[in-house]
């Protein structure tokens, strides 16, 4: 039990796949202009990953290593079609809105890294939950920068206006910088720098170590 | 003529994949710390996205899109719903033929370009790249100016970054932001600057 709830827990903060493992970037910073999208898209992956991580834990014994990545691919590529035609059947509105990016689930490395580096070496049950727990950290951080964009790039959330804007009357100017592109690279590299204030461990030790100079050594 | 000339510079630094769209990031991230491994995967990253590009255009064309199928027979066939799975495998199919001929006939760059050249299976760039061209119904010809541009606008973007972070490895960065934190940073600068060119 302890275990599976470690697999579980872990992926939140302490080996997050995207601050930390760098899986799964690049949908993680399109898909979070708004909530809505966001959520489904967390939704997506969350369930492919969990899917594919058992799908391919069940056939381990069975799938050539030197054909694995096909396999994989051909596994996980099914798996989004499925995620994509249920998308489109209901909620169309939406699904337009994600464009290619449900599609791109299938070279999410998310889903294709843990499937190398936990599900083809554990049972089922074990990687269906390592999935889930990989979605819920890519989840928690594609939220949390998606709540921000949408609060201060629109003054709202889910569509429902929070700050009044002045177009409305009210007294919130939006920062049209929050829905652009690099918004997104911003808030999650300090949202980075955040999480490795808190958790020291995480921070990467640099190539080159600056030497501090006090002023009498120079004179 | 023209419209070509501006799909190719709309594609490569307008929409640039990497910085408008966050295609390929993870690899744009991870393989930015040195500039020579930068120019040998941007090469890599352009030669496989002209190829296939264009390929996934003829087989969306001729067999997958509503209809297409009407040459054989079947007029009332759409089978577009299969077309994540074929993309993925003429990418991956590809990229395998890609790595066997250059280390059957220019084993320094093969040499050169290592793990890196399997990894752009995985990268969401060339898929995307695809998907795009799906998704916004260009011709024959408009496919392969789309694939050098997308892939030239992605080259660029990541020589710049390894350019840069080469730089940055002397500069004294606060402890939280070392590593993957400034690099966001300076990706998000890169792809303000970028912005400028939808101006033109």
């Amino acid at each position: 039990m302890s275990e599976s709830r470690k697999v579980l827990i872990d992926p939140l903060v302490d080996n997050n796949p995207i601050t930390l493992q760098m899986l799964g970037i690049c949908s993680a910073l399109a898909v979070t202009t708004s909530l809505l999208p966001a959520l489904l898209m967390c939704l997506a992956l969350t369930s492919v990953a969990a899917l594919a991580g058992a799908a391919i834990s069940a056939l381990r014994h069975r799938i050539p290593n030197n054909i694995r990545i096909i396999v994989h691919m051909t596994i996980i590529a099914s798996l989004v079609i499925l995620v994509d035609q249920l998308l489109k059947a209901f909620a169309f509105e939406t699904s337009k809105q994600l464009s290619v990016f449900v599609g791109l689930i299938i070279t999410n490395c998310i889903v294709l890294g843990r499937a190398e580096a936990f599900a083809m070496k554990n049972g089922v049950a074990l990687s269906f939950i390592d999935g889930l727990g990989n979605g819920l950290g890519y989840s928690v951080i594609l939220i949390a920068v998606a709540s921000l964009r949408e609060l201060f790039g629109a003054g709202t959330l889910l569509g429902y206006p929070i700050l009044e804007t002045v177009a409305n009357g009210g007294w919130y100017e939006p920062n049209g910088l929050m829905l652009l592109p690099p918004s997104a690279f911003f808030i999650i590299g300090l949202l980075i720098w955040g999480i490795r204030t808190w958790r020291k461990q995480q921070v990467e030790k640099p190539e080159y170590q600056i030497h501090a100079v006090h002023r009498t050594e120079v004179f | 003529m023209d419209a070509y000339v501006s799909l190719f510079i709309q594609s490569a630094f307008v929409e640039n994949l990497a910085l408008a769209f966050f295609l390929g990031m993870c690899t744009f991230l991870a393989v930015s710390k040195r500039v020579e491994t930068a120019i040998g995967l941007g090469l890599a990253v352009i030669a496989i996205q002209v190829i296939t590009v264009p390929v996934n255009y003829l087989i969306y064309t001729f067999l997958l899109a509503d209809g297409a199928l009407a040459w054989a027979g079947m007029p009332n066939l759409d089978l577009s719903f299969l077309g994540l799975v074929s993309y993925i495998g003429v990418i991956a199919a590809l990229v395998q033929i890609l790595e066997m001929t250059l280390d059957k006939f220019f084993p320094k760059l093969y040499n050169a370009l290592g793990i890196f050249l399997p990894l752009i299976t995985v990268n969401c760039a060339i898929l995307g790249g695809t998907l795009f061209m799906v998704e916004r119904q260009y011709d024959f010809a408009e496919s392969v100016v789309f694939g050098v541009g997308s892939g030239s606008g992605w080259a660029i973007a990541l020589i710049a970054l390894a350019g840069i972070r080469e730089k940055l490895k002397y500069s004294d960065v606060p402890d939280g932001l070392q590593g993957l934190g400034i690099a966001f940073i300076i990706v998000g600068l890169m792809s303000l600057s970028f912005m400028g060119f939808s101006g033109i």
